[in-house]
């Protein structure tokens, strides 16, 4: 037993190094893409405090919305670039209609709002675009398919999928862009002050529903991102609304209000996901992955209760 | 503008009819009530909304053409269960007061908490080729049939099949044999089967699980099957666990004339989500393949082109669609036969349970139901509620499904015994269970 537990993964590694690239490939992929969920998350989290619950379903009707365009005879970068304008205009729609009215209300009553929104948008994405799971249309948007592989030793063979070459790619432009925006631009700075204290960056003329319309937009953004990269890998389906919950114990871990944490957040919880699944999974019967993620999550919280990048909250009583 | 017209229309639905189960009201009175527990909505509804379809269709086309059985409308009632136990047993009780005649779950979670109830209430559980193995002896369960195959019948024919490549069952010594399954009843339900033929034939098998809500990230689950490499693989999935299988299986370069699914993971959606290196994706059925049978084209006709169904005529004879056909052709060659029983036209549920007790789907009866070679034979007997009919293997091109066996007999002799030991430690466990008191109407 503790040969299996504390000798054979490593010698499995060494035995097979194809094998462990893959696995760390397929970790770093998955890391990936539970940090762009998280993302969007943390945008909503840092300027309202609020844990957005709809962002799974947001995935979801974002990847549809593409897709149902496309469908519809809508050429796909046209239907990539009305998609976005839905998705401003469900951000304005959100601001206005549930968001505003809810200025000063406690945090749980805001969480709420997002779950009625989630079930809101279940209804409304199933009664508009149907129950069935649609193809993402990742060659039209011209996102590359097939794979590559590398060949090692007599039988090695590591396989990297392009369209998760693409996931990387974009899910790292899009953090340096929301880097570069949070940082160096006016409305990001605003977004920052609102983050800090509502009432004082209201006092200085800050529009507090401007910054809930950018933020919620901007999340919009990052789940029409990571649909059209699930939907690629599988189908565009309301199953994904529940994959997006992975990004629960990537936000634990990174913390709900930091940028880079959902980053090194979602790697940690990827590769070791993968890596306990694969290694150790087959000890105790292996579907350990849905709970391990929570278990390192938990480990970390034990020495940083604030997750890794998270802020420090004092209350002085 | 169709599409923002839905928009608006179906913002002020969605908001009425939130995401809650909804049942419309059917009158029972003037027809043969059937209700059916159908998912349009959920994780599962890829599957479901093409059984959905094909059940309703079916149904609907012979109150068109027919004005229903024996004179008598059938009326239709579906409930939206998600593919969720809970649900299923509220759409269950909102039902059942209606004289339901008989309830098709479509899911072996629902079927399994529906099965105590049908005793009780006397109205027989219809689960077509799904729900408890065990349920097939009818001398333990006389409420249930799982008629034409239980899951137990469908491991067999997997194991057959791949015994039948490999030249002779003794030849499968010594191979590894991969079983990916979403983990739930549903794909537990055949391990124990597959566990005692592995030992019986001396085969070696590994269980890859799928837990519900990872069904579209089985990424790790593909890489194990990509470090254990088994001589083949089996697949028990639903809704969007079999696309996204058939899409890893292609990832990982995993030979797909060597992978079977079972028959719910026949859809043409399910390998054609898996593009051009799906081809070669087998999996077993038992109805007809395609729309070329004229009961079909009745369908079409006088329902679906006539704008009184919600299927897209695109789907009309894929498979999970013909599926849902054959299992009204059971539900409705059921009710005639209790119309015969009992001389009454318009049935009760104890009526309906004696006629599929009596259920004897022939050639000849399906070329007049316009169904020919729509599926093998079909006999229930008392003792026998799924009568381990045999099954054949279709083999994805690329483009769509061709026949690519003959028709397979399930081992009877080997899952007979077995069920029958299941079914009464079934009973034992469940004590007490009511003893068979319904004469054999046969």
């Amino acid at each position: 037993m503790l040969y299996d537990i504390f000798i054979d993964p490593f010698v499995q590694m060494v035995e097979m190094p194809d094998f462990f690239l893959q696995v760390l490939w397929e970790g770093f992929v998955a890391g990936i893409l539970y940090a762009l969920i998280a993302l969007g998350f943390v945008l909503i989290f840092k300027a309202s405090g609020v844990f957005n619950f709809a962002q799974g379903i947001m995935v979801v009707f974002a990847g549809l919305t593409l897709v149902g365009l496309h469908e519809n005879g809508v050429p796909a970068f046209l239907a990539l670039i009305l998609t976005i304008g839905v998705m401003g205009v469900l951000a304005y729609g959100i601001e206005r209609v549930v968001m505003r009215p809810l200025v000063n209300q406690p945090d749980i009553i805001l969480l709420m709002a997002t779950i009625g929104l989630t079930y809101f948008l279940i209804g409304f994405g199933e009664f508009v675009f149907g129950g069935e799971p649609k193809r993402m249309i990742a060659e039209e948007l011209g996102l590359p398919t097939g794979s590559t592989a590398f060949e090692m030793g007599e039988r090695g063979l590591v396989i990297l999928q392009h369209i998760d070459i693409a996931a990387a790619v974009i899910a790292i432009i899009m953090v340096t862009a929301l880097g570069i925006f949070f940082n160096k631009t006016r409305i990001g700075r605003a977004l920052r002050a609102v983050a800090d204290d509502h009432q004082a960056a209201l006092s200085v003329g800050i529009s507090l529903n401007q910054i809930w319309a950018i933020v919620w937009f901007a999340a919009g953004l990052v789940a029409l991102a990571t649909g059209i990269m699930w939907g690629a890998r599988s189908d565009v389906s309301f199953a994904l609304e529940i994959v997006a919950f992975k990004a629960l114990p990537v936000l634990i871990l990174g913390g709900f209000t930091s940028i880079p944490g959902a980053i090194i957040g979602g790697l940690i919880i990827g590769f070791g996901e993968k890596i306990g699944e694969i290694y150790w999974g087959g000890l105790v019967g292996g579907g350990i992955e849905s709970w391990l993620a929570y278990i390192i999550a938990l480990i970390f919280l034990l020495f940083r209760p604030q997750g890794l990048f998270g802020e420090k909250i004092i209350e002085r009583v | 503008m169709k599409n923002f017209k839905q928009f608006a229309i179906g913002s002020a639905v969605a908001l009425a009819i939130g995401a809650s189960g909804y049942v419309a009201e059917a009158a029972a009175e003037d027809g043969n009530y059937v209700p059916l527990l159908t998912y349009r909505t959920g994780p599962y509804a890829g599957s479901g909304i093409h059984i959905a379809n094909g059940m309703n269709d079916y149904l609907q086309m012979l109150n068109e053409r027919d004005g229903g059985i024996g004179g008598v409308k059938i009326v239709i009632e579906e409930c939206e269960t998600g593919y969720n136990a809970q649900k299923g047993v509220e759409c269950y009780e909102a039902t059942k007061g209606k004289n339901a005649v008989v309830y098709n779950p479509y899911s072996t979670g629902i079927t399994l908490q529906l099965i105590p109830k049908a005793a009780v209430d006397k109205i027989p559980v219809l689960s077509m080729g799904y729900g408890l193995s065990a349920a097939a002896d009818g001398n333990t369960f006389p409420w249930v049939f799982n008629v034409p195959d239980t899951y137990w019948d469908g491991a067999s024919v997997a194991i057959k099949y791949i015994g039948e490549q490999e030249g002779g069952l003794e030849n499968l010594k010594g191979k590894k044999i991969g079983y990916i399954f979403l983990d739930a009843g549903y794909g537990r339900e055949p391990i124990p089967l597959f566990e005692q033929m592995a030992e019986k034939f001396g085969f070696e098998l590994v269980k890859y699980a799928v837990p519900g809500k990872e069904m579209q990230n089985q990424s790790s689950q593909w890489l194990n099957v990509r470090r254990d490499r088994p001589d083949y693989m089996i697949m028990w999935g639903w809704g969007a666990m079999s696309p996204t299988a058939i899409k890893e299986a292609v990832k990982i370069r995993y030979p797909m004339d060597k992978f079977i699914g079972v028959w719910w993971s026949a859809g043409d959606d399910d390998a054609a989500a898996g593009g051009e290196g799906a081809k070669g994706y087998k999996a077993m059925n038992f109805s007809g393949v395609g729309s070329d049978y004229p009961a079909i084209q009745d369908i079409k006709k006088l329902v679906v082109d006539a704008g009184k169904s919600q299927t897209d005529p695109e789907s009309i004879g894929s498979t999970l669609y013909n599926r849902g056909v054959l299992n009204s052709v059971i539900i409705a060659e059921g009710i005639r036969a209790a119309q015969q029983l009992t001389g009454k036209k318009v049935i009760t549920g104890e009526d309906m349970r004696a006629g599929l007790e009596t259920l004897d789907l022939t050639n000849e009866r399906l070329a007049e139901l316009g169904l020919t070679g729509f599926a093998h034979p079909m006999k229930v007997t008392c003792e026998d509620h799924a009568g381990s009919h045999p099954v054949f293997i279709q083999q994805w091109d690329g483009e769509k499904w061709a026949v690519a066996s003959g028709w397979i007999e399930p081992m009877k002799d080997l899952v007979r015994p077995l069920l029958e030991a299941a079914a009464k430690d079934y009973a034992e466990k469940n004590a007490p269970w009511p003893k068979r008191t319904e004469a054999c109407p046969n």
